[in-house]
């Protein structure tokens, strides 16, 4: 029988209580948060029973209504524009030799990790500001842009890791057998990349979906998405009401997420 | 030079020219609404103020100057600014500590993480990847509702009698702090978690063959060994900390400010854009040196270890 003195050269005193008290602390408020949603009561700290009644409200109000649906919208197409332009530069920077501006090209689509947020739309806000009083062109667009900008590198990452673990050998036999290039992208490489461009569409979406600090400042009046109405919001007397929307949130996210981890985890 | 050589050379152009063209959207639209507006910034922090916002197009040293320093009024001499230096002072001093917090609790439950069996291990992973990736308002709001006057902490500590009156934390840099190390303990373990894993036990054996104890192991094996992490965490905390907006904007209420907070007043009620630029390239040049840091440790370390 193994007997609990045996000696482990990888346990350290103390550490695995360490981490049980972390793991506790990271998520004990966000299920308080959760479990408070259900509060009948106004209050965040005394429990009066379950109910629906800060969900139903939530969704009776039309400012989340709206500010839901504007945020659905970026991130869905944030994240499918981001996809589709962070999978053609993996493309165009895996598999091959070493030529003229490759780290150029990987240096500059890492730029918006690089940044801090708060930079990145401050400078966003002095240029959009002007172009929006040349142009007198309001719209989504400037938060589309910025969102899919700042999304790409994202994108990239699990795309990048997809190609790098395919070798060419399976495209030159499609050449070798007379498929154009075209036909070899579409029946060889596109199957064998799906699941690098599905991981990069779900961090991309979760992302611009979670963005609060560059969609505050570059947002025009009448533009705010969830997590900038929440912002503004908090300011104020606070009900369970916030604890509802924010769990609806948390439960999008944590999916998305869950899809995404066992989606892109190693096979072996 | 052979024909066959120069068919192989022009297919190679052919084909670099293509990459180019396939890179080209993801490099326009970063361009566009990235590098080019940090650029038309730093032209910016140059310009002149204008009392509505925006700036006037003549070239002034004003916003570089009032950065740290701020001209009297009565007699035109220059004298440190100190409410910008408080601000700077307290954005680096919350960082430094937020980070050595993360690495205090981060290293030991990325240990655990790393040290369990490989079935285990996916399931404590994914659970530090959902903090991770969640929103990080939501979870700043969640933590503000545990630790303000009248939340859990407060409401056990006078339930159970161990104080009279509530602890006051909210609106205090403790509270910044502490919301920092919620949000960003998750940065601190991934990585940690990625060097503990590759660590080759054999090492830590020999080590305890040669009769070092479990803390001596630790501090002269384990650590040196893991350093790369212990940088790259250290420097995915410090980095976000210091450009934090949300979290002291959320906790530390409208008094204690940090950069980003101060940052974003001037293109707000401040309606100085000029100076709001120079705070911006300055946070930015910060973040460069301590990228640059990361950059120099992790090839020497990188050719230390092989």
């Amino acid at each position: 029988m193994a007997s609990a003195a045996r000696f482990s050269v990888r346990r350290q005193t103390g550490f695995a209580t360490i981490a049980v008290v972390c793991f506790f602390v990271l998520y004990m408020p966000i299920v308080t948060l959760a479990v408070y949603s259900f509060n009948a009561g106004t209050s965040l700290a005394i429990w009066e029973g379950f109910s629906w009644r800060w969900y139903l409200r939530a969704w009776d109000n039309e400012q989340v209504q709206e500010a839901s649906i504007r945020s659905l919208q970026i991130a869905s197409f944030a994240a499918i524009f981001a996809t589709t332009f962070a999978a053609m530069a993996a493309l165009a920077t895996t598999r091959t030799r070493q030529f003229r501006g490759l780290t150029s090209i990987y240096a500059f689509i890492n730029v918006p990790l690089m940044v801090p947020e708060i930079v990145t739309g401050i400078s966003l806000l002095i240029v959009f500001s002007t172009i929006k009083v040349w142009t007198g062109y309001t719209g989504l667009g400037y938060l589309l842009a910025a969102h899919t900008a700042f999304c790409i590198p994202f994108a990239y990452l699990p795309i990048r890791a997809r190609l790098e673990s395919m070798d060419l050998t399976l495209e030159t036999a499609a050449s070798d057998l007379y498929a154009t290039p075209w036909q070899a992208f579409r029946r060889v490489t596109l199957p064998l990349l799906w699941p690098g461009i599905i991981g990069g569409l779900m961090l991309a979406f979760v992302v611009s979906l979670d963005d609060v600090v560059i969609t505050e400042l570059v947002k025009s009046a009448g533009q705010e998405t969830l997590p900038t109405y929440m912002l503004g919001q908090l300011r104020r007397i606070v009900t369970p009401e916030m604890n509802a929307i924010s769990t609806v949130f948390l439960g999008i996210s944590i999916a998305v997420v869950t899809l995404f981890f066992f989606l892109t985890r190693k096979k072996d | 030079m052979s024909k066959a050589s120069e068919i192989a050379a022009a297919a190679e152009e052919r084909d670099v020219r293509n990459r180019w063209f396939l890179a080209l959207p993801a490099l326009v639209i970063i361009f566009f609404a990235g590098v080019g507006p940090l650029a038309v910034m730093i032209i910016y922090s140059f310009l002149a103020k204008s009392g509505y916002g925006g700036v006037t197009w003549n070239f002034s040293l004003d916003a570089w100057t009032s950065v740290f320093l701020e001209r009297d009024i009565f007699d035109d001499t220059l004298t440190w600014a100190d409410a910008h230096v408080t601000i700077f002072w307290r954005s680096v001093k919350l960082s430094f500590l937020t980070t050595v917090f993360c690495l205090v609790f981060g290293f030991p439950t990325a240990y655990f993480i790393a040290t369990r069996s490989e079935r285990w291990r996916d399931v404590w992973l994914f659970l530090i990847t959902i903090p991770f990736w969640t929103n990080l308002l939501i979870r700043t709001f969640a933590i503000q509702e545990v630790i303000r006057g009248e939340g859990i902490i407060n409401s056990i500590l006078v339930g159970i009698g161990a104080i009279e009156t509530p602890l006051q934390i909210m609106f205090t840099d403790v509270a910044i702090m502490l919301g920092m190390v919620y949000v960003y303990l998750p940065l601190m373990v991934l990585p940690l978690y990625a060097s503990i894993e590759k660590l080759d036990f054999r090492l830590v054996e020999a080590g305890y063959d040669l009769y070092a104890n479990r803390f001596r192991v630790l501090w002269r094996i384990v650590i040196p060994l893991v350093m790369p992490g212990i940088i790259a965490g250290s420097i995915l905390v410090f980095i976000p900390s210091l450009g934090a907006y949300v979290t002291p904007r959320v906790l530390g209420g409208g008094k204690n400010l940090m950069l980003g907070n101060l940052i974003e007043l001037q293109f707000g009620q401040g309606r100085n854009w000029p100076l709001g630029a120079a705070l911006s390239i300055t946070l930015m040049i910060i973040v460069m040196v301590a990228l640059l840091v990361y950059v120099r440790q992790a090839a020497k370390s990188g050719a230390r270890h092989g």
